[in-house]
């Protein structure tokens, strides 16, 4: 769906107010729900109300936020990315809404141990099990508890928004904070001898 | 605390795309909607948007919206 209007009509319309504004907001919801029923079409729990509420959410993001439109990119591209967040924000609430974040990290990694690799000789198998257990000795001593378990969370699938809603926090709050741990990580196994090479040779995949 | 062998493997991979410097999802979103039209029309990364790409790299959120917004897009194209 092609719609025959400039970026400057679409800001300027929406934020005229009166019969111009009503026309730009009914012309981009029709657009927004075009535009996600496409790539939401097979996803579970995603049905006509569901696009309707996402678009609507959308749709005040957007007059909330015109002045920060900067015009770099087409305006209805710009409004689907918001509309996307939307949706997804509502659907990644919906999808962990039974999931503690407690259970989540106590169960990280399954009930198993970490199986060492069978194809590797004695000696490599003695190394990858020093590297493994210094990698978890840096996560459980070296990583403040909001990094662990924001890393652990990250690490066993939970999205960084829900991780945020369980730790009181948000999703950019979130990303920093786990930029941070693998910072800490990265560079306290350097300072162990361990170059990435050395973890790429152990569990690089 | 354990991990899988997978998530050793995610782990490492994240490892391996940390830099000192990361842009944050806040400004990845703001810069999402160019990102997106300058890969649909299949033209080299600029400079002010590589960033981008090792966010969306290194964040599930983000690349999983990155992903529906392109799929948008190219319905929204034919
Ligand atoms: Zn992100």
């Amino acid at each position: 769906m092609r719609v025959n209007r400039s970026n400057d009509s679409w800001v300027q319309d929406l934020s005229s107010g009166g019969a111009a504004q009503d026309k730009a907001l009914t012309d981009l919801r029709g657009f927004l729900m075009l535009a996600l029923r496409k790539p939401f079409q097979d996803s579970s729990g995603v049905d006509h109300a569901f696009l309707e509420d996402a678009t609507q959410e959308a749709l005040v993001k957007v007059l909330s936020s015109l002045d920060k439109f900067e015009g770099r990119s087409r305006f209805t591209t710009w409004a689907i990315s918001i509309a996307v967040r939307s949706a997804f924000t509502e659907l990644r609430k919906r999808r962990w809404k039974d999931v503690s974040l407690t259970d989540v990290i106590e169960n990280a990694g399954g009930a198993s141990q970490i199986d060492v690799d069978s194809t590797l000789g004695p000696e490599q198998e003695v190394q990858q099990k020093a590297l493994i257990d210094k990698m978890y000795e840096i996560i459980n001593s070296g990583l403040t508890k909001k990094q662990r378990d924001a890393l652990l969370a990250e690490l066993s699938g939970m999205p960084l928004e829900e991780i945020g809603r369980r730790m009181g926090s948000n999703r950019n709050a979130i990303y920093k904070l786990t930029h941070d741990a693998r910072k800490h990580l990265k560079r306290a196994l350097e300072a162990s001898g361990y170059t990435l090479t050395d973890v790429q040779a152990a569990f690089g995949g | 605390m354990t991990l899988s062998r997978r998530q050793l493997e995610t782990l490492h991979k994240m490892l391996s795309l940390t830099k000192s410097q990361e842009l944050t999802c806040d400004e990845c979103q703001r810069n999402m909607a160019e990102f997106a039209e300058t890969a649909l029309a299949g033209d080299s990364i600029p400079e002010n948007l590589q960033a981008i790409e090792l966010h969306l790299a290194s964040c599930g959120d983000c690349e999983e919206e990155f992903r529906t917004l392109l799929k948008a897009l190219e319905s929204d194209e034919h």
